[in-house]
């Protein structure tokens, strides 16, 4: 029996509505979501059910939505933000860096801040460098927030039910190209707890680690180094804080190979935190070739298409990446 | 009964005099913490509010218990006007495991969400929005409570302030906006750094009400603040209040106040608003000198005490470092 099939977007929808349906204290804020249905469409539809209050159309004031946001989390809400792009989270950073992420520890343990920011971002629209960066990393760096990365449209509606319930602040990175992609989901709710990895392909000759839209690049990458007889596993953390360490390292001392895969800037990306957990574990002892990080060029997004396609790692890179680690023995 | 003033209906004698008592536990408060950080027995920064003490004590008086207020930086007679433990407070200062924060906020982070102060914040401007969503949260769940937000003339410059003052007013949120302008940020003067007479115009771009009121004078600052107050709370919408103040002591510790002149500190010294409070009670009848006296030695006693409350305090063990990241 097949499931029911719908979008990414449609699933992250369907996640907050269902909770909405549930728990009155469960709201959304941000910029046009109301009638327009938001930039991307994700909130479509939902000012007609939960009408204006619930679904609260803001003016252009990251600074003020943010910390509107936190402020309700503090005193008994469990708001949902949407940030328009995600790179106007640089415009909101005091909010979710100096206040969201410190207020329960700066007061000793004192309140709870329960909000999700949820972040459209990454590139290969067209909309150049200021629409489309992969900034996760610098959230990952703030101790006090949690961080998701889902890939699929089934990992999204989980793990955004698991956000909606968690009692910290979530960053919560949807990829604008999965939006659009079509996945089997169960209608009914259903949480993935936050911290734990998915494999999403098994293999036993290289272990590649990827998030985001790069586990559809490594997937294929996999299929293709497939007919030459290479065996890859794809493990997708899901969250990067917290981040399932012990999967990962059992992965690699499986494979004796790591690569890791991210959209954002390599230099000062996530990849390098990767890469150190496995050097700092039992999993160093069972490497057979150099740790591989593939991450964007360290170039702000161009506008062309094909530009901004090389600012990326894609398909081609990843099975180069796997043809020069699986000649160390 | 009170003969020349006027003051909201929940305001009573006696209330009149423990604000008295308490803007001297602010004092006491602060200079206390002032002799400590000159003796190098306190560490890090702190913020002092003497001079400022009848903008806190006079708006917070306005409110009901169930309401609540954003502080600042300069946070310490809002939390003493909230119904603060001053041994809970000088135990964070001192960075001990029964302070507000268990040592780990200090001066800057004070916060008692059961009496409805949501905290200081070492960030200008930074608390202001949080006021809206505290607000937003009165308003959707029908709560009734009022959010008294304080910031100082420097926020008023940070877009935080101008943004929230206009989500507040598009959604008519029951917040108060309450600027203590004691005329300087760390060194820029208010008159160097804008170029309006009075912070409070800026409430005519957001369509509210923008008032100002001397800070010295807690009389005006308990009506103002409370007709803001009950307006905020009938669903009318924010308010912006400036309150003209002066801080006494330099910005933080390690201020050699180059930026004015001791003849202008000495003329605001010289218009202290406690002492002019005294003088209006004695006049009202409501205490005589003698009373007042024993009220302000009360205060003086209380703060001692906190001292040696915080002084005998533990520190906190170093176990409890990661305990609090997440909920």
């Amino acid at each position: 029996m097949s499931e029911r099939v719908i979008t990414y977007l449609e699933a992250v929808r369907e996640a907050m509505s269902q909770e909405m349906r549930k728990n009155e204290d469960v709201f959304i804020l941000g910029e046009d979501i109301g009638v327009y249905g938001g930039a991307f469409g994700v909130t479509r539809g939902m000012i007609e059910e939960f009408g204006p209050e619930r679904v609260r159309n803001t003016p252009i004031s990251e600074a003020a939505i943010a910390g509107t946001a936190v402020g309700a989390a503090l005193t008994g809400m469990r708001p949902i933000l949407e940030i328009q792009f995600s790179d106007f989270i640089t415009i909101a950073m005091d909010q979710i860096v100096n206040q969201a992420a410190k207020i329960r520890y700066m007061y000793g343990g004192k309140g709870k801040v329960p909000m999700v920011v949820r972040l459209p971002g990454g590139s290969g629209t067209g909309a150049a460098a200021q629409h489309s960066q992969s900034l996760e990393a610098w959230t990952a760096h703030i101790p006090g927030l949690k961080v998701v990365q889902p890939s699929t449209a089934y990992d999204a509606k989980g793990l955004l039910k698991a956000a909606m319930d968690d009692d910290n602040p979530v960053i919560f990175y949807e990829h604008k190209l999965l939006y659009k992609t079509s996945w089997e989901v169960p209608e009914e709710q259903y949480s993935i707890p936050l911290g734990v990895a998915d494999i999403k392909r098994e293999g036993k000759d290289v272990t590649i680690v990827a998030t985001g839209i790069m586990v559809h690049k490594a997937l294929e990458a996999a299929r293709e180094l497939e007919k030459e007889g290479i065996d890859v596993e794809i493990v997708d953390p899901r969250t990067l804080v917290p981040l399932d360490k012990e999967t990962i390292i059992n992965s690699v001392k499986k494979t004796g190979k790591l690569i890791v895969v991210h959209e954002a800037v390599k230099r000062g990306g996530f990849g390098g935190e990767i890469a150190s957990v496995v050097a700092e574990s039992e999993a160093f002892d069972y490497l057979d070739a150099p740790i591989v990080r593939l991450g964007g060029k360290e170039v702000p997004i161009p506008y062309n298409p094909n530009l901004e396609k090389a600012a990326i790692p894609q398909v081609p890179d990843i099975i180069q990446a796997v043809k020069e680690t699986v000649r160390f023995k | 009964m009170l003969k020349t003033i006027k003051v909201p209906p929940h305001i009573t004698e006696e209330k009149l005099k423990s604000l008295y008592k308490e803007m001297w536990l602010t004092r006491y408060f602060d200079e206390k913490v002032d002799q400590f950080f000159a003796k190098g027995l306190i560490h890090g920064t702190t913020h002092l509010c003497v001079g400022q003490e009848p903008s806190a004590s006079g708006s917070i008086a306005a409110l009901k218990p169930e309401d609540k207020i954003t502080s600042v930086h300069r946070g310490h007679g809002h939390c003493i006007a909230k119904g603060a433990d001053v041994n809970k407070m000088m135990a964070e200062l001192f960075g001990r495991v029964t302070g507000y924060c268990k040592g780990k906020g200090g001066s800057m982070h004070i916060a008692d969400l059961e009496l409805g102060n949501l905290g200081a914040n070492g960030i200008v401007g930074g608390g202001i929005p949080l006021a809206c969503g505290a607000a937003l949260t009165s308003k959707m769940k029908n709560l009734g409570y009022v959010v008294l937000c304080f910031f100082g003339d420097g926020a008023s410059n940070e877009g935080s302030f101008h943004e929230a003052l206009n989500l507040a007013s598009i959604w008519k949120l029951p917040v108060v906006f309450f600027c203590e302008n004691n005329q300087y940020g760390m060194s820029g003067s208010v008159k160097e750094m804008t170029n309006i007479e009075n912070i409070a115009d800026r409430a005519v771009s957001y369509g509210i009400p923008g008032k100002v009121v001397d800070g010295l004078d807690v009389i005006e600052i308990l009506n103002v603040t409370y007709d803001a107050v009950e307006r905020a709370r009938n669903g009318e919408g924010p308010t912006l209040i400036e309150a003209k103040t002066y801080r006494w002591k330099g910005h933080s510790k390690s201020d050699a106040k180059k930026y004015r002149t001791r003849e202008e500190e000495e003329e605001w010294k010289s218009k202290d608003g406690i002492k002019r409070f005294k003088e209006l009670l004695i006049s009202e009848g409501i205490f005589t000198e003698e009373e007042a006296k024993q009220l302000q030695q009360e205060a003086k006693k209380e703060i001692e005490d906190a001292v040696i409350f915080a002084q005998n305090s533990p520190e906190p063990s170093l176990d409890t470092l990661l305990e609090d990241v997440y909920a």
